[in-house]
């Protein structure tokens, strides 16, 4: 019998190509659902931008749904607002725990603390904005307030503010920062750890002169990135940021933002409501997609870089 | 294989390679490659590191199509037919064409289990049926005395020259016509290379072997034929002994004599 | 050096912060929910809008919405990461859709909302239940399975495949029966990490899965989370005891999700030692 090698194909390379068709529609379905959330969202607001008109929509600053009139600027200043305090408080803390994970912590100890940092990732919002309302909003109120009257004797806050929603949101956006930056850290190549011990740098003269500049870029990813999780953060920032649309003045006083303001007012929005909140996804949306792209840029060209 | 009887008298041409190229994107790995592969014989194929020895024999059961990059020209027939060819089945092929690794690879199951995964792979369900399969590919490549006690126990606990027997067996199980053997014995120690050695002269018998080595006392040793390779390019093919102790090409000898490579 | 002391102070000081606060967050949390719990407070119904009584329906809604979101994306984050690593070639249209998955993991979790209401429970009328957030949530960890899985099957040697398929093993046969069985721990790893993303999930929950306080009957009903249960008791007043009961066990979950997804992912280390 001299079986050949030209037989067979039948039902077994049928199947691989069953296979292959279902593994690619398989692949496609994240890209079909970025396609379809892109439509729906656009489609869902894009009246509501019209009707307003575009710029109207944009910078007017009166947001009061009841009248019939969106004006988004005090929701994006509120986002904008609790977003970079946070990011004030934020980036110090997460490279400093950056450093101390790669550069000074023994391996073992390390392990343990980045376990902690990935609990902090870990923790659902809505429970940080429980801690945030229980724990910060009253501090803020009894012990920021008397520190700040010291030089603005009328100052006043009920303690739901940008301050308490940044101070929690930067606790939230820590995990993602270290994570990055530690990556971006320890991947410097030994090399120039090494040309600057030999120069007679010392440690912190390293850390400082040569491993962070050289990261420098898997650094501001980490950050454009915390950015963008905190722009998109929800659930926390509702419970903290007394929700007021209105222009802030100070770190003490309550804003609404963008994500807080669809949760919120979704549930019982009117039909031409309803499409003004999606038109505030759009912007949201929009928003977060620079970031991201803005972040895969810099990180690309760290690849270069190395 | 019903057509060993007949094999010592005129041995039939198991591959037919004419004209083959081969490019890794715009490297050209394999130059004009012509050469005959006969049946029941061994074949080994000697050259110095980076002349397109493993990549050629990769070529045979189309192991090269795992690497994207790879462009191939020229024909490859296996008992007639084109491996290129549209009508080349190539599962077929390589269940008649097995292969044994330079470092061992089995699979991290049991030894049992990686014995049986190319039989269950071709449809044999009886369970006697494998656990006959079982026992004679491992008494084939002197390793059933050495495992039957542990036939279920993880294969990556067996030693580097076990686990290397084991590859051979598994690829034995499968019933193939020919075995490849990639620098089969070069992650190994002495003794486990004479091992893997011996079993090949008992094998020869029965299967089409072709063998990549850098050692050439193993080529010596084991081969009925021999081709040197250089840069892609195949210098000489011939009987083994006329290939050492009178190659017809100046740069054979160079080699053969250790003077490069 | 008063340079180094100050530097190292200051790295040592933030990284200690780091650590008591997420040691008072959890601390905090613990100490006024545990002493709420208890057999009562998980097996019974609630009483007064969650005022009194238990969360059970709570529970079994979670449960619900998880499992849903779960057996929708996990064969499809499994196959697509088979698909990426396994099968596809480098290409144009590979890269974008590997792109375009990162996208959906940055998309926020509000947007994922409004497009679950928009498209789940309007567009094809699923209206607020458990099918709408399910679909919804899954599309949130989606990413999350793709990934992990993808990485567990980088971390197969190319040597598994190349000896099955030299035995005349097809590409999905040395798939389904040597590379995937390899990536076991790692698989396992993402869906526990998901089930954290989802029993988190607020934001998404709230505007596809509606509030319903009642245990789910069918795929179409409306119910809660814990999350978004202890949401609405925060938000609207209604207990703190409960509240704090709530983020307690969600806390509770998500300290067991990390540690189960850390021993074994320690595992996979030494998987593939040889």
């Amino acid at each position: 019998m001299k079986a050949s090698i030209s037989e067979k194909r039948g039902r077994r390379s049928i199947r691989e190509t069953a296979i292959e068709r279902i593994l690619f529609l398989a692949g496609i379905t994240a890209t079909i659902s970025v396609a379809l959330i892109t439509i729906f969202i656009f489609g869902s607001g894009i009246p509501a931008l019209l009707d307003s008109g575009f710029v109207n929509f944009l910078v007017g600053t009166n947001w009061s749904p009841a009248n019939g009139s969106y004006g988004t600027l005090p929701l994006t200043a509120g986002t904008m607002a609790v977003t970079l305090t946070a990011l004030v408080l934020g980036i110090p803390t997460g490279i400093a725990c950056a450093v101390f994970l790669s550069e000074i912590l023994h391996r073992k100890a390390a392990r343990v603390f980045k376990f902690a940092i990935e609990l902090l990732a870990g923790i659902p919002s809505v429970v940080y904005g429980f801690f945030g309302l229980i724990v910060v909003v009253p501090a803020v109120r009894t012990y920021i307030l008397p520190l700040v009257r010291l030089w603005d004797p009328d100052a006043h806050t009920t303690g739901l503010s940008i301050l308490s929603g940044a101070i929690i949101l930067a606790v939230m956006i820590l995990p993602t920062i270290v994570s990055l930056s530690e990556n971006a850290i320890s991947s410097v190549p030994a090399e120039y750890r090494e040309a600057s011990l030999a120069l007679g740098a010392n440690k912190r003269q390293t850390i400082t002169g040569v491993l962070i500049p050289a990261a420098r870029s898997g650094i501001l990813a980490s950050i454009i990135l915390g950015m963008g999780r905190a722009i998109g953060e929800t659930m926390a920032i509702l419970l903290i940021t007394g929700n007021v649309a209105v222009l802030p003045k100070s770190l003490l006083d309550p804003v609404a933002t963008l994500t807080g303001t669809i949760a919120m007012e979704m549930s019982y929005a009117s039909a031409s409501h309803q499409q003004a909140l999606f038109a505030v996804g759009i912007i949201l949306f929009i928003i977060i997609m620079l970031l991201n792209a803005v972040a895969q840029g810099v990180s690309k060209r760290m690849g270069v870089n190395q | 294989m019903g057509n060993n009887s007949n094999a010592a008298m005129r041995p039939e041409t198991q591959f037919e390679i004419r004209d083959l190229d081969l490019f890794y994107d715009k490297f050209q790995a394999l130059h004009h490659v012509d050469m005959d592969i006969l049946k029941n014989r061994v074949t080994a194929l000697i050259g110095p590191s980076g002349c397109g020895k493993s990549t050629f024999i990769r070529t045979l059961n189309r192991m090269n199509d795992l690497i994207p990059i790879v462009k191939i020209t020229g024909s490859v027939k296996f008992d007639g037919t084109d491996i290129f060819g549209r009508d080349c089945d190539v599962i077929a092929l390589r269940k008649k064409v097995g292969m044994v690794f330079q470092k061992p690879n089995p699979f991290p199951k049991t030894v049992y289990e990686n014995i049986v995964y190319g039989p269950r792979i071709h449809g044999e369900k009886n369970k006697r049926k494998l656990d006959e399969l079982v026992e004679m590919s491992l008494k084939q490549v002197a390793l059933w005395d050495e495992v039957k006690d542990r036939l279920h126990k993880p294969a990556l606990g067996l030693s580097g020259g076990q686990q290397q027997r084991l590859c051979i067996a598994r690829c034995l199980a499968v019933e193939p016509e020919v075995i490849l053997m990639d620098e089969p014995t070069s992650a190994l120690d002495p003794v486990a290379t004479l091992k893997i050695e011996e079993l090949m002269s008992s094998l020869r018998e029965r299967y089409t072997i072709v063998i990549v080595t850098h050692n050439m006392q193993q080529a010596g040793r084991i081969s009925d034929f021999t081709s040197f390779f250089l840069n892609g390019e195949v210098i000489e093919t011939d009987h083994t002994d006329a290939i050492f102790s009178n190659p017809s090409n100046s740069k054979t000898e160079e080699y053969i004599t250790g003077r490069f490579g | 050096m008063i340079k180094n002391r100050l530097f190292y102070s200051v790295v040592w000081f933030l990284s200690i912060l780091t650590l008591a606060v997420l040691l008072m967050i959890i601390g905090y949390i613990m100490y006024r929910g545990l002493t709420q719990i208890s057999w009562e407070f998980l097996s019974e119904k609630p009483a007064l809008m969650g005022k009194k009584g238990g969360i059970f329906p709570v529970i079994i809604g979670t449960l619900y919405v998880t499992g849903v979101a779960l057996v929708i994306a996990a064969p499809i984050g499994i196959a697509a990461a088979v698909y990426f690593v396994e099968y596809s070639k480098e290409g144009r249209l590979v890269r974008i859709i590997r792109t375009f998955t990162e996208v959906l993991a940055g998309i926020p979790s509000i947007i994922i909302g409004l497009f679950g209401f928009a498209f789940f429970v309007v567009f094809l009328g699923f209206g607020w239940s458990v099918l709408s957030g399910g679909l919804s949530v899954s599309l949130m960890i989606l990413p999350i399975l793709i990934r992990s899985t993808e990485e567990a099957l980088k971390t197969v040697p190319l040597s598994y495949r190349e000896g099955s398929l030299s035995l005349g093993a097809s590409k999905w046969e040395t798939t389904y029966k040597i590379v995937l069985p390899c990536c076991k721990n790692g698989i396992l790893t993402g869906l526990i990490l998901s089930i954290g993303r989802v029993v988190g999930e607020t934001a998404v929950i709230m505007l596809t899965v509606g509030g319903a306080l009642k245990v789910p009957m069918s795929l179409f009903d409306s119910t809660r989370t814990m999350a978004l249960h202890m949401y609405i008791l925060a938000a609207e007043g209604i207990s703190q005891e409960r509240a704090f009961a709530t983020a307690a066990l969600l806390v509770l979950i998500i300290l067991v999700i990390n540690g189960l997804a850390n021993i074994i992912s320690a595992r996979i280390g030494g998987a593939h030692g040889k």
